[in-house]
C-alpha cells in the first residue's frame, strides 16, 4: 500500500507540473501576447505575412495555440496513465 | 432553381436526416438518455462538442460582431476558445471519472450537501433557458428570412424536430444529430468564406488570405481597411480600443464561463474512458477552431466589401442586394445632405438606432423611416448579422449557396437548443426528483420524467423564441458571468483541493453569485444610465465583472475553509478516487 500512495503521488505531481507549464503558455498567448502586449507586438509584422503580430496573436494565433496545447496535455497525460498502469501491473 | 425552392430543399433534406437518426437511436434508459450509455467515440463527441457549442450567435452574428469591432472582438475569440484548455486541463478527465449524470451531482456529492446541489440546480436551469431562447428565436428569424414564414411558424417547426429527436433519443439521439449539424454547419460556413477569399485576397484560405496583399494591390487588406476606416472616422480596425484592465477581465470571464457551462461539460460524461475525455476535447476544439479562426477573415473581407460598395454609391447603382436586406429591415438609409449617394461613416445614423420603416419610398426609390436622422454625417444602418447572412449575395454566388446558410444557421441553432433542453430534462428529472424529493423512482419512472421535462422544456422554450424577453443579450453576459462565479471555482476547488469543505464552498459560490449577479442587475437593469467606464469598479463592465466574482468565490472560500471543519473521509477518498488513473488501459 506505502508504493501504491507513493506511486499516486508522484502521479499527481506530475500531473500538475504539465498543467502548470501548458496553462503559462495558455496565459501568454491569450491574455500576453493578444491583449496586454499586443499595442507593442503590433510594430512588427508575423514573418511571411502582412498581420500586425499582437492582432494575429487575438485573432488567430493563441486558438491554434490552444488546440495544440489540449492534444499535447492528452499525449502527455495517456501516456503518464499507461507508466503508472505499468507500474502497478508489476508489483 | 430559386433561391426560395433550393432553402426548401437543403432545409427539408437535412431535417430529414435528423428525424431518421433521432429514429434509429432512441434511448430505452436513464444511462442512455443522460451520457448516452457512455459509448460516444471522442472523435465523435468532438463533433458533438462542437456543435453543442456553436450556436445561433456563432454561426450568424459572430463574424458581424468582429467586423463591426475590430480588434476589440478579440475577446470573444479567445474568450470563447480559450476556456476550452481550462476544460481540458482542470474539469473534464476529472468530471468523467467521477462518473454521474450531470454538474450538480458532482457539485452536490462531493460538498456532501443537498443545499449545494439545489443551489447548483437553479442555476443550471437559469443558464440553460437564458441560452436557448436567444437559439429559439434564432430558428424562426432564419425561416422568416429565407423561407418567408412567419417567425410564429418558424420556431413551432424548429420545436416540432427539437421534440423528435431530444424526447426520444435524449443524449443518444442528441448526440448523433449534432455530429450531422456539425457537418451542415461547417460546411455551410466555409463554402461560401472560402469563394469570397478567393474574390477578394486570391486564395483559397481565409486564415491566409486576410493577412496578405491582393494581386495588383500595393497596400494589405488589413492596411487598406485600416486606412479606410481612418479616412471614414472609424477607430482603427486593428487596433483596440485601450482599456486593457477591461478587456482581460472580460476575456477571462469568458474563458471560465464556457469551462463551466454544463451543456458543455456533461458531454464529457459520455465518452467510454478519462483518456478518451482529454482527446475528445481536443477534436472539440479543432472543430471548433476551423470557424472560429475563419470567422475573423469573413469579417475583414465583407466590411472591406461593404464599404467598396456602399460608399458614395448612388442608390441606383448600388447592386441588388442592397434592396433585397433592406426590405428584410437588415439595411436602411436616410439621405441626410439630400445628394443621393451613400454615405457611411462612424456613430449611429439613426435615432432610436433601430430603424422602424414607413410605407413609401423616398426620392431615390429608398425605403422611409420614422425614426430622426441623427446629427452626424452617418446616413446608413446596417445589422450585424448581414455579414454572414448577405455574404454569398455580395460575392455574387450561386443560389445555392445562399440556401446553404440556411441549413447552416438552422443546425447550429437546433443543435444548441437541443444541447440546452437536456440540461434543463435531467436537472428536474435526475437531480430534482430522483435525488431529492422521490428517492424511490424507479429507472423506468426516472426515464418518462425525463421525457416529460424534456417536452415542456421544448414548449417554454418555443413561447420564448415567440415572445422573446427584450432583454436576452443583456442575460446572455449573465450566463458566462454566472457561470465562471459559480460553477467554475466550486468544480476546481473541488477536484485539486482535497480540502476543501462543504461550508467554504457554499459561502463561495454565493459570495460570488450574488457580486456578480448584482453588478450586472445595477448597471444593465436599474441605471443603464451609468453603464459607462467612469462609474465601473476598477473599469471592469458588467461583461467582465464575472472575473471579480471568480477572485471572491475563491478568497472566501478559502477564508471560510480555515475555520470550519475538513471534509468527511469518504468524501477525501473520492476526492483521491477521481485523481487515480483508470487501471484498465483503453
Amino acid at each position: 500500500m506505502g508504493n501504491d500512495s507513493d506511486a499516486i503521488e508522484k502521479y499527481w505531481r506530475s500531473n500538475l507540473r504539465l498543467i502548470a507549464v501548458l496553462i503559462a503558455i495558455w496565459a501568454t498567448v491569450s491574455l500576453g501576447f493578444g491583449i496586454a502586449l499586443a499595442p507593442w507586438l503590433d510594430q512588427f509584422k508575423l514573418p511571411g505575412t502582412e498581420f500586425p503580430l499582437g492582432f494575429w496573436f487575438a485573432q488567430q494565433g493563441s486558438i491554434f495555440t490552444f488546440v495544440i496545447l489540449i492534444f499535447v496535455y492528452s499525449w502527455r497525460m495517456n501516456r503518464l496513465d499507461d507508466d503508472f498502469s505499468a507500474g502497478q501491473d508489476s508489483q | 432553381m430559386t433561391v426560395t425552392a433550393w432553402t426548401s430543399l437543403l432545409v427539408g433534406a437535412s431535417f430529414l436526416l435528423y428525424i431518421v437518426i433521432a429514429i434509429r437511436s432512441r434511448a430505452s434508459s436513464t444511462g442512455e438518455f443522460y451520457i448516452a450509455g457512455q459509448h460516444v467515440p471522442p472523435l465523435a463527441n468532438g463533433m458533438a462538442t462542437a456543435a453543442d457549442w456553436m450556436s445561433a450567435a456563432s454561426f450568424i452574428s459572430m463574424a458581424g460582431i468582429i467586423s463591426f469591432s475590430g480588434y476589440d472582438g478579440s475577446v470573444y475569440l479567445m474568450g470563447w476558445t480559450g476556456g476550452y484548455v481550462l476544460l481540458a486541463l482542470l474539469l473534464a478527465p476529472y468530471l468523467r471519472k467521477f462518473g454521474k449524470y450531470t454538474v450538480p451531482d458532482f457539485i452536490g456529492e462531493r460538498y456532501y450537501s443537498q443545499t449545494a446541489r439545489l443551489v447548483a440546480v437553479i442555476c443550471a436551469i437559469f443558464i440553460s433557458f437564458t441560452y436557448v431562447a436567444g437559439q429559439m428565436r434564432g430558428v424562426g428569424v432564419v425561416f422568416s428570412r429565407f423561407l418567408e414564414v412567419d417567425v410564429t411558424y418558424g420556431v413551432i417547426i424548429g420545436m416540432a424536430i427539437v421534440f423528435i429527436y431530444a424526447v426520444l433519443g435524449g443524449m443518444k439521439g442528441i448526440t448523433y444529430t449534432q455530429v450531422a449539424q456539425y457537418c451542415v454547419l461547417i460546411f455551410a460556413f466555409m463554402v461560401p468564406a472560402i469563394f469570397i477569399s478567393l474574390m477578394v485576397a486570391g486564395t483559397a484560405i481565409p486564415q491566409i488570405g486576410f493577412g496578405s496583399i491582393p494581386d495588383g494591390e500595393e497596400l494589405s487588406l488589413l492596411a487598406r481597411l485600416d486606412g479606410l476606416h481612418e479616412q471614414l472616422g472609424f477607430t482603427s480596425y486593428t487596433l483596440g480600443s485601450g482599456n486593457t484592465i477591461n478587456l482581460l477581465a472580460i476575456t477571462f470571464a469568458l474563458m471560465a464561463g464556457t469551462a463551466g457551462l454544463p451543456h458543455v461539460i456533461i458531454r464529457f460524461y459520455t465518452v467510454p474512458s478519462v483518456r478518451a475525455a482529454r482527446k475528445s476535447a481536443g477534436w472539440a476544439l479543432l472543430f471548433i477552431a476551423i470557424l472560429y479562426t475563419t470567422a475573423p477573415a469573413v469579417a475583414v473581407f465583407a466590411r472591406t466589401n461593404l464599404i467598396d460598395t456602399v460608399e458614395n454609391r448612388s442608390y441606383a447603382e448600388i447592386p441588388d442586394w442592397f434592396r433585397k436586406w433592406e426590405d428584410t429591415d437588415l439595411i436602411a438609409w436616410v439621405d441626410k445632405d439630400g445628394d443621393g449617394r451613400v454615405k457611411y461613416r462612424a456613430g449611429n445614423a439613426l435615432d432610436p438606432a433601430k430603424p422602424s420603416f414607413l410605407e413609401g419610398r423616398g426620392v431615390s426609390g429608398e425605403r422611409l423611416l420614422s425614426n430622426t436622422p441623427t446629427g452626424n454625417a452617418n446616413e446608413l444602418y446596417v445589422d450585424r448579422d448581414i455579414m454572414v447572412l448577405a455574404n454569398p449575395e455580395i460575392a455574387g454566388l450561386p443560389n445555392w449557396v445562399i440556401a446553404l446558410v440556411a441549413a447552416g444557421g438552422l443546425a447550429a441553432a437546433l443543435s444548441t437548443a437541443a444541447g440546452l433542453l437536456l440540461v434543463v430534462s435531467t436537472s428536474i428529472s435526475h437531480d430534482l426528483l430522483r435525488k431529492w424529493l422521490r428517492p424511490d423512482l424507479s429507472d423506468r419512472e426516472e426515464l418518462l420524467a425525463a421525457r416529460i421535462s424534456a417536452g415542456a422544456a421544448v414548449c417554454i422554450a418555443g413561447y420564448l423564441g415567440i415572445n422573446p424577453p427584450g432583454y436576452v443579450a443583456e442575460v446572455v453576459a449573465f450566463a458566462f458571468g454566472l457561470a465562471a462565479a459559480s460553477f467554475f471555482p466550486a468544480i476546481l476547488m473541488g477536484i485539486f483541493m482535497k480540502r476543501m469543505n462543504r461550508e467554504g464552498a457554499i459561502s463561495g459560490m454565493l459570495v460570488g453569485l450574488i457580486f456578480t449577479a448584482s453588478y450586472i442587475i445595477y448597471f444593465r437593469f436599474l441605471h443603464p444610465e451609468l453603464d459607462t467606464v467612469e462609474n465601473w469598479w476598477w473599469g471592469i463592465s458588467p461583461k467582465g465583472i464575472g472575473t471579480v466574482g471568480l477572485c471572491f468565490n475563491f478568497m472566501i472560500a478559502g477564508i471560510v475553509r480555515s475555520f470550519t471543519p475538513d471534509p468527511p473521509d469518504d468524501v477525501i477518498r473520492m476526492v483521491e478516487e477521481i485523481r487515480t488513473p483508470e487501471r484498465t488501459a483503453g
